[in-house]
């Protein structure tokens, strides 16, 4: 495909990114999609908004984030200079909390007085549960019987935050199928409900709308960088699941054609045996969960599910503005594998004094790999997009420790 | 929308009968390939004489987001029985040999089709004698993916309108509607609540204000009693989930259908046509 003059401009108002994207939902729902699209077109001009935003991401997560300079990390690879952007000391622990801060302030607009969502890791469940105690409103969160017990800190937290936490059996019992029981609830609860999607997935407007809120990333990355180095970085690189994380560092980005951009996707046991998440590098377009975009799927079009260490890059699907910047070339996916994830775990800890979330290891897995053969003045900026409290006692496990 | 642009099919033709007869129809709903693929079929092959007038038939899919426990198990069932649309057409071509009168319309969900291909799709459903689709997962937003090819291929697209499609949306839905339409008389997912007859005859009402095509109404009916009070105000009453659950109930530990399990569904099929055919007397 040819160089575009921006690509920043997507979607259309139809909510595609060329073939990508869309509003593939049930009737029952396309009046509330498009209730909230309407919602979402005058509160993104309206600067009170954004100064009521502003003043949450400041004053209650704690942004801006640090951009840091991984000193020993970047000795220890010996060519790139490292830098992590902080977003694992936001409140709650990971970039989450940006986009559920950005859409309760939506549904208070929109008079909505019950909030549900779907969480695969328990993150965005934890990030979605904090906001509704914050703004008083009732939370229901539809999690995955499988995630349930992997990721058991997080749902105490957000239990002890108010939220009812509903184990979803149905399907496999995953993140995608929390996601089908999130739809379902509110299709039977249309009236009151607001669904916070936890990714920049989903039916229009929600991908556009979720990477807007999480452009706060990238654009106080830019600006550090320009601080501290004087210039642009030359490579920012993320974690991928649904992709909210990577959009709102890559976007601010998409126009300045010196920096190079490297989604992470999970590639668990290896992207061969089948046993992995990795949409982009392993699956198809086709259309789940009101969007088209690349999916793990048999050849008869069935979604299957992934398999990754991390639960929170364990969806089947992508949001789909990734899928076209694969298609364009603009970005560029790669893959690591559960191993190469936790070698990149255990390495930052013992380096950096931070333990990082498995998700962000995943990212710094393929800095481990790029960054030595690197020159010295070449910047990275890794997101560092959650903190790994959530995962301590399942990377203990599989170290073997007691 | 002119009505050069609405394919004339059997479920047209079979409308234009009952409303000469001056009574409501039935549509029943299952799940290809539930609980197996030869069950399925030999479930469906003595349905209309059981008393269905038009048959709709579910394409089973992973993630079937509009549907309720009873559906998705039915779907995951037939996956499991290694269901898939090649089958599905299989079956509605063996149906086609002894019934070439019923109207046959095929539900489901945009994947498996998109995967299949639109076009190589609409070819052999058309061939496989398909009158209908009903893609759930396809509002008129996304007219150009199959709505607008189907009809140029002469099937009936039938979409769904819900009690959250106003005044203001009902015309564009209806604007490239063929054969019915189909009115979703819940706010939830299938086989969940059911509706108040009497919001349903307002709803049905507001709806033909729209539009001219026979109106049919499901989600929730699951007795003879329910179908009866549905076919006084609608065109036709839909029943699927009660049906499906009868295949639930009769299975054997393994999952194969219990001996006596046709007979199950279709008396339950026979009552509940006996319900809708005596419903305006
Ligand atoms: C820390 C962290 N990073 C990344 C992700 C993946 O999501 P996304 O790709 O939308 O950033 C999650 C999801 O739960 C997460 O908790």
């Amino acid at each position: 495909m040819s160089k575009l003059n921006t690509y920043r401009e997507g979607p259309d108002e139809t909510g595609h990114f060329d073939i990508y994207g869309g509003r593939y939902v049930a009737e029952t729902l396309m009046p509330l999609i498009l209730e909230v699209q309407e919602a979402w077109d005058k509160a993104k001009n309206d600067v009170a908004y954004w100064d009521e935003f502003n003043r949450y991401m400041k004053h209650y997560v704690g942004r801006p984030s640090p951009l840091y300079l991984a000193e020993r990390l970047t000795d220890h690879f010996g060519g790139a200079k490292v830098y992590f952007k902080r977003d694992e000391l936001n409140h709650t622990g990971a970039h989450k909390i940006n986009n559920t801060i950005g859409q309760i302030l939506l549904a208070k607009r929109m008079g909505k007085g019950r909030i549900i969502a779907e969480t695969g890791a328990g993150q965005h469940g934890v990030a979605t549960a904090t906001v509704c105690a914050l703004f008083g409103l009732p939370c229901v969160v539809y999690m995955g019987e499988t995630d349930v017990k992997r990721q058991r800190p997080n749902v105490v937290r957000m239990k002890m935050l108010g939220a009812e936490i509903v184990p979803v059996t149905a399907g496999t019992g995953t993140l995608k199928d929390a996601m089908n029981e999130a739809l379902r609830d509110w299709v039977s609860n249309v009236e009151d409900t607001f669904y916070i999607i936890g990714t920049a997935a989903g039916p229009h407007p929600y991908p556009a709308m979720v990477r807007d809120f999480q452009c706060v990333i990238g654009n106080e990355t830019k600006e550090q960088m320009m601080e501290m180095e004087g210039r642009l970085p030359d490579t920012c690189i993320a974690a991928i699941g649904g992709g909210s994380n990577a959009i709102g560092l890559f976007h601010p980005f998409l126009d300045d054609d010196s920096v190079n951009l490297i989604g992470v996707e999970a590639a668990g046991h290896g992207i061969e045996t089948g046993e992995h998440c990795a949409s982009l590098n392993g699956g198809r377009p086709g259309v789940l969960h009101g969007n088209r975009t690349y999916l793990l799927q048999t050849e008869d079009g069935q979604i299957v599910d992934g398999h990754s260490i991390s639960a929170g890059l364990d969806y089947p699907g992508i949001g789909p503005e990734h899928s076209w910047l694969r298609d364009t070339g603009r970005v560029n996916y790669v893959s690591i594998t559960d191993k190469e994830a936790l070698e990149a775990f255990q390495l930052c800890t013992k380096k950096e004094g931070i333990i990082p979330a498995l998700e962000p290891s995943h990212a710094l897995a393929h800095v481990a790999k790029i960054a030595p053969d690197l020159p010295k003045d070449h910047l990275i900026v890794m997101n560092l997009c959650g903190r790994g409290d959530k995962d301590v006692d399942a990377v203990a496990g599989y170290l073997g420790m007691d | 929308m002119t009505t050069e642009s609405r394919p004339e099919t059997r479920i047209t033709r079979k409308f234009a009968a009952l409303k000469a007869e001056g009574r409501a129809g039935l549509v029943t709903f299952l799940t290809a390939g539930d609980p197996t693929p030869e069950a399925s079929e030999d479930i469906l092959l003595g349905i209309a004489e059981a008393g269905a007038d038009l048959i709709e038939i579910g394409m089973p899919f992973s993630d079937p987001m509009a549907d309720g426990p009873a559906i998705q198990a039915s779907s995951l069932r037939a996956l499991k029985a290694g269901m898939t649309l090649p089958k599905t057409l299989e079956i509605v071509r063996s149906f086609r040999k002894k019934d070439d009168d019923t109207p046959i319309i095929l539900m489901g969900y945009f994947n498996p089709i998109y995967i299949y291909g639109v076009d190589r799709f609409l070819t052999d459903a058309r061939e496989a004698g398909i009158d209908g689709l009903i893609v759930v997962d396809l509002p008129p937003e996304e007219e150009g993916e199959l709505c607008l090819p189907a009809i140029e291929a002469g099937l009936n697209f039938i979409y769904l309108t819900a009690p959250t499609t106003d005044d203001k949306r009902l015309p564009k839905v209806v604007k490239h509607a063929s054969g019915f339409v189909y009115y979703v008389s819940i706010t939830g997912i299938t086989g969940t609540k059911s509706a108040d007859a009497g919001q349903v005859g307002e709803a049905v009402a507001r709806i033909r204000r729209h539009t001219d095509l026979p109106v049919a109404v499901g989600f929730g009916i699951k007795t003879p009693d329910q179908a009866a009070e549905i076919a006084k105000v609608a065109d036709a009453a839909v029943v699927g989930s009660a049906l499906v659950q009868v295949i639930a109930d009769n299975r054997d530990e393994n999952g194969a259908p219990l001996p006596g399990t046709k007979d199950k569904v279709l008396e339950l099929v026979g009552a509940l046509a006996d319900g809708v055919r005596g419903a305006r007397n």
